[in-house]
C-alpha cells in the first residue's frame, strides 16, 4: 500500500508522469492515489523529491542483495542462439554484443546456447561474435523450432548449469519459448527490452523497456529469483564486433529428449514467397507516410530508396491506406530500425512510429507542414512539398 | 467442446494522447475496451461454436470491478459464461503471478479443450500470459495463430513466422494466442446486449481460486517495476531553409561531411 504525506507534497507531478499505471493525480494542488487503479508498485516512491510518499512493509519490493538471492550460486550470462534451418538469426549477434558487456561488468563467462539438428558449424560464428563457450545440444528432434522440446532442453540445463542471465531475441520463436521457460522456472521475464545494466549496487540485472508506445521507460528487476530473463527487442542492440580469432570452447551437453516429450507436429513449414523486406539489416531506410499520397506515389519512395542504397520503410497510416505492404512497417506495431539514415517523406511522427525508428543514426524529415511531430526528432528536416524535394534530391544523388 | 478464452480490458491506446505543453500522456477520458488479439480469441471461439452445436464458450479475466463492462461485451457477442477474477490480492502480478492465477482458476473450472487467449495486450505488449498459463496448466501451446481448424480430436493452425509460416497440429487440450490475422470479430447484436444483462457475471475473489498466497501479487511476482521515466529528448535537429536545389545540395553536403553518404 502506497501512501501520500499531504503535508509534504508540493504538486510537482513526477509520481503522476512516473506511475505506470496513471493511478496518480496532482489536479488538485497534491497528489492523489486512485485506490482501485494503483498495483502498488513503488515506482512513484522513488520518483517523488521530496520523500512525500511512503510505502507500507507488506507491500514493498524488497531490495535483495546478491548474497539475499544465493545468487552465487548461478553465474554467467547465456544468450539463446536462435538458428532457423541452420542459419543464425541477426538478432542474436545483438544479443552476444550486448551479453558481452554485462558478462564483462560482472566477471563472468559468456555462453551462447545452440540447439539445432547437425549446427555445430555455427560455433565458430558464435565465437567470433564474441562468446567465450558455446553449449551445443544437438538432436534430430531439435532439428526445427518446437515449444516442448526447446522448453524441456533449455529448462533441464539452466537447473544443472545456473546461469545468472538469460537472453533471448524477441522474435516470433523468442517469445514463444521464453515465457513457457520462465514459466517452468518460477523466474521472472521482462519483455522486449531496449537497454539492460547491471545495478553496481545489488549486481542485478535493470532491464529498461518502454511503455505507452515509448512516453514512459519502466525499469524492471527480478530480485530474488535466477536467472534473470529478458526477451530484447531486434535492431535495438548494437551488433557484437566480428573478430575471427576470438574461438569459442565447444561444449556438448548431455540431455535427455524422446518423442513422447513432444505433443504437437510439424505438417508444413511455408516460407513467404515474395521477397522479405529486410528493414531491421537495412543501413538506410527511406520511409514514406500518409503524405505519399497513393500507392503510384510510392515509386518516388521507391526511387529514392535505390539512389541511396536503402530499402523502402512506411508508416502505419501509409499501411492502412493500402499505399504499401505491412512488411514495409515501421513503428511500435511494426519494426524497430536503426538504420544509419532514415529518410521520412510525409511521415507526421505519431508516437508509435517515433518509438520504432528514433534511434537511428541520422533522421531526415521532409513533411509539408512545420508543426509536424517528426521534425522534433530529425537530425535535419526540411520543410516542403515531398513530390519536389525527392525528385531533385535524386538527381543531385546522380550528379555526384 | 468446451472452449476458454481468456481476455484483458485495456485502455484504448490509439486514443491516448500527448499534452503538447508537458509531453505527458493524457489519460482522462480515454475509454476502455476488450484489447482486440483477445476478440480475435474471443471471435474465434464463437465461430467454432457456430459450425459445432453444443460447444460453450467461458470467458475469464482477471482484473478490478471495471472490467464487468468487458465480461458484458463478451457475453453480448455470444459468450455463454463469464467469469471475473477481482481481487486486492492479485493486485500488483507480474506476467508470472497473472499467468499462476489464471491457470489455476481454469484448473477450478475443469474441464475444457481449447483455450483461446490474444496474443498481447496493447498496454503491456509481452506477450508473456498466453504461453505461461500453457506451462502451468501442462498443456501444448501455438502462438500467433493466424489460422486454424478442428480435425477429429485435433487443432490443425498456423503459426505466423516473420519470414513465413508453420503448420501446426495438436490434440486437445491445447492452449492457442490470436493475432488479429485470424478473422473479424462480430459485433454484439441488440438482442445479445439485452441478453448479456440478464446473464450473470460470476466474481471470483481470492477465496475462490485455489492459490498459494506467497506467489500471487507484488509480493509473489518474480520482477518488480524498479522505476519508471521519461525518455531523455532528442537534441535538437537542424531546419533547412527553403525547400529548393540549394536545400537539397546543403543536406547531401552535410550528409557526406558526417561520412553517412
Amino acid at each position: 500500500m502506497v501512501r501520500i504525506i499531504t503535508e509534504k507534497c508540493i504538486g510537482c507531478g513526477a509520481c503522476e508522469a512516473g506511475c505506470p499505471v496513471g493511478a496518480i493525480s496532482t489536479a488538485s494542488g497534491t497528489a492523489k492515489i486512485d485506490y482501485d487503479v494503483c498495483i502498488g508498485c513503488g515506482a512513484c516512491v522513488g520518483n517523488c523529491p521530496c520523500e512525500a510518499i511512503e510505502q507500507d512493509e507488506a507491500g514493498a519490493a524488497e531490495k535483495n542483495t546478491a548474497e539475499e538471492v544465493g545468487s552465487s550460486e548461478y553465474k554467467g550470462v547465456w544468450v539463446f542462439a536462435e538458428q532457423r534451418e541452420g542459419v543464425l538469426m541477426p538478432t542474436v549477434f545483438e544479443l552476444l554484443g550486448e551479453g558481452r558487456k554485462l558478462a564483462d561488468t560482472l566477471g563472468v563467462e559468456l555462453s551462447a546456447l545452440l540447439l539445432g539438428s547437425g549446427v555445430k558449424a555455427l560455433a565458430d560464428e558464435l565465437g567470433a561474435y564474441g562468446a567465450d563457450r558455446v553449449i551445443l545440444a544437438d538432436s534430430a528432434l531439435l532439428s526445427d523450432y518446437n515449444t516442448e522440446a526447446y522448453a524441456k532442453v533449455v529448462c533441464d540445463l539452466v537447473r544443472e548449469r545456473r546461469p545468472e542471465i538469460m537472453l533471448i531475441g524477441a522474435t516470433n520463436i523468442g517469445r514463444d519459448l521464453a515465457p513457457r521457460l520462465s514459466a517452468r522456472l518460477y523466474t521472472g521475464l521482462t519483455a522486449d527490452c531496449t537497454a539492460l545494466e547491471i545495478d553496481p549496487e545489488t549486481k542485478g540485472l535493470l532491464q529498461t523497456r518502454p511503455a505507452f508506445g515509448g512516453n514512459v521507460m519502466a525499469t524492471i528487476v527480478t530480485p530474488n529469483h535466477r536467472p534473470q530473463m529478458s526477451t530484447v527487442r531486434p535492431g535495438v542492440m548494437k551488433k557484437a564486433a566480428y573478430d575471427p580469432s576470438h574461438k569459442a570452447i565447444i561444449d556438448r551437453a548431455s540431455f535427455e529428449l524422446s518423442e513422447s516429450d513432444i505433443h504437437t507436429k510439424v505438417i508444413e513449414t511455408v516460407k513467404s514467397l515474395k521477397q522479405t523486406v529486410n528493414l531491421v539489416e537495412a543501413e538506410v531506410i527511406v520511409a514514406g507516410g500518409r503524405g505519399v499520397g497513393s500507392a503510384e506515389g510510392f515509386k518516388l519512395i521507391e526511387q529514392l530508396a535505390e539512389a541511396m542504397g536503402g530499402v523502402v520503410g512506411a508508416s502505419r497510416a501509409a499501411v492502412e491506406a493500402g499505399y504499401i505492404g505491412a512488411d514495409h512497417q515501421v513503428g511500435q506495431t511494426g519494426k524497430t530500425v536503426r538504420p544509419k539514415i532514415y529518410v521520412a517523406c510525409g511521415i507526421s511522427g505519431a508516437i508509435q512510429h517515433l518509438a520504432g525508428m528514433q534511434n537511428s543514426e541520422c533522421i531526415i524529415a521532409i513533411n509539408k507542414n512545420a508543426d509536424a511531430p517528426i521534425f522534433s526528432a530529425a537530425t535535419y528536416g526540411i520543410v516542403g512539398d515531398l513530390h519536389k524535394v525527392i525528385p531533385m534530391l535524386i538527381e543531385e544523388l546522380k550528379a555526384r | 467442446m468446451k472452449i476458454i478464452v481468456c481476455i484483458k480490458q485495456v485502455p484504448d491506446t490509439t486514443e491516448v494522447k500527448l499534452d503538447p505543453k508537458t509531453g505527458r500522456l493524457i489519460r482522462d477520458g480515454v475509454p476502455s475496451i476488450i484489447n482486440p488479439d483477445d476478440k480475435n480469441a474471443l471471435e474465434q471461439a464463437l465461430s467454432i461454436k457456430d459450425e459445432h452445436p453444443g460447444t460453450t464458450v467461458t470467458v475469464v479475466s482477471m482484473g478490478p470491478p471495471q472490467a464487468d463492462i468487458a465480461m458484458r461485451e463478451a457475453l453480448a457477442m455470444g459468450a455463454d459464461e463469464a467469469i471475473l477474477i477481482c481481487g486486492r490480492e492479485f493486485a500488483g502480478s507480474d506476467t508470472w503471478a497473472t499467468s499462476y492465477i489464471i491457470a489455476s482458476a481454469i484448473k477450478k473450472i475443469g474441464d475444457y479443450d481449447l483455450i483461446l487467449c490474444g496474443r498481447q495486450a496493447i498496454d503491456g505488449d509481452t506477450a508473456q500470459v498466453g504461453p505461461q498459463i500453457a506451462e502451468q496448466l501442462g498443456i501444448p501451446q501455438i502462438t500467433y495463430v493466424q489460422n486454424m481448424r478442428i480435425e477429429g480430436g485435433e487443432v490443425v493452425a498456423t503459426r505466423q513466422l516473420e519470414d513465413g509460416c508453420t503448420v501446426m497440429s495438436a490434440k486437445m487440450p491445447v492452449l492457442l494466442t490470436a493475432i488479429k490475422e485470424l478473422n473479424t470479430p462480430r459485433y454484439m447484436t441488440p438482442r445479445g446486449i439485452f441478453e448479456a444483462y440478464e446473464k450473470e457475471v460470476k466474481i471470483w475473489g481470492f477465496a475462490d481460486v485455489p492459490v498459494d498466497e506467497a506467489k500471487i501479487g507484488l509480493a509473489g511476482s518474480p520482477t518488480n517495476v524498479n522505476k519508471t521515466f521519461s525518455p531523455e529528448p532528442k537534441a535538437k535537429g537542424e531546419m533547412l531553409e527553403g525547400a529548393d536545389r540549394n536545400t537539397v545540395k546543403t543536406l547531401i553536403d552535410k550528409l557526406v561531411e558526417k561520412h553517412l553518404l
